[in-house]
């Protein structure tokens, strides 16, 4: 394996970790909250449906475990 | 801790307990190799590591807090924390829930110490070479983890200095219980102590993380939480209810796992 290769992976499984799930889950919940705020969704439920958005892609997961 | 604010009682609360489950992995290792190699050379290894840590902490820390916009920072800092913070809460409710075998120290131990008995015995500038390379991964690999908790934080409290004391501080009460038992810590409460850091990270991680969302708004200002502040710990006790529920619903759909190396 190239050091290029073993340094990503290292970082890979730095962040990601063993269920990439978490990490995919975290980008998919920021990414639709940047979008809401872009188009002007700035309101109070904008945190409290990211944190709702954050408690369903931890507990989905487990659940099929 | 007299003077200490709630905020930062609550910082070196969680570099404390974060570096104590790192610190307790790291020292199974160095036990194994010192006990089996001798302790000059795992001592050196891991002096060695530690003094790498500590540069990359400052260096990091320091170049990042000039150079990055704060609604930025806290968006990337946030996400970071919030994917640490669940995988650490997920391990631990997993655990709890007995899907996952317990972390063993002991079998961790015993693994360390007969591959170290195996390995040869070259010698670089007058070190067991084994020893030292062993002890210095495992000293750098388990500390890396703490050094990104501890930046995280810091740079989020604007106090990165007592950040990093809360995450040393750890090292001085751990040192002394391996030196009263002589042995891998296999008593720790490991997984309780994951489950209250994987909590905390998560819910710093969610509250920094949203917040950081306004840098896509007009103005790039941070967004702002209802209730300010106080919806810290709403959102602490929020992750609180789910991972409970998550252990009492996941006991009752299967039975316990045997015990073994995790």
């Amino acid at each position: 394996m190239s050091a290029v290769r073993a340094f990503g992976r290292f970082w890979y499984e730095f962040i990601v970790g063993d269920d990439w799930r978490i990490a995919a889950g975290v980008a998919v919940v920021l990414g639709l909250g940047a979008v809401a705020v872009a188009i002007g969704l700035t309101g109070p439920g904008l945190p409290i449906a990211a944190l709702f958005g954050l408690v369903v892609i931890f507990v989905w997961p487990l659940l099929g475990e | 801790m007299i003077g200490l604010t709630p905020e930062e009682l609550a910082l070196v609360g969680a570099t404390f307990l974060a570096s104590a489950v790192e610190i307790v992995e790291t020292f199974t290792i160095l036990l194994a190799m010192g006990l089996t190699r001798g302790w000059r050379s795992t001592i050196v290894g891991a002096l060695v590591a530690l003094a790498v840590l500590v540069t990359l902490t400052v260096v990091v820390g320091y170049t990042i807090l000039r150079l990055i916009p704060e609604s930025l920072l806290q968006l990337v800092i946030g996400g970071l924390l919030l994917v640490f913070g669940l995988q650490w809460l997920r391990k631990a409710v997993l655990r709890s829930s007995g899907l996952k075998a317990m972390h063993d120290e002991a079998a961790i131990f015993a693994e360390e110490a007969a591959a170290s008995r195996a390995a040869g015995n070259e010698r670089v500038l007058g070190l067991d070479w084994f020893a030292f390379v062993v002890s210095f991964k495992g000293v750098l690999l388990e500390g890396l983890e703490v050094v990104v908790i501890v930046l995280t934080f810091g740079i989020s409290a604007g106090n990165i200095p007592l950040a990093a004391a809360g995450a040393l501080l750890a090292i001085l009460p751990i040192t002394a219980l391996v030196i009263v038992i002589r042995g891998p810590l296999a008593r720790v409460p490991e997984n309780a102590i994951k489950m209250v850091v994987g909590l905390l990270l998560t819910t710093f991680g969610s509250f920094w993380a949203i917040e950081g969302l306004g840098l896509f708004a007009t103005g790039q200002a941070s967004l702002d939480w209802p209730l300010g502040d106080v919806a810290l710990a709403v959102v602490l006790v929020t992750w609180i209810v789910v991972a409970r529920a998550l252990v009492v619903l996941l006991r009752r759909r299967r039975p316990a796992v045997a015990t073994s190396v995790a």
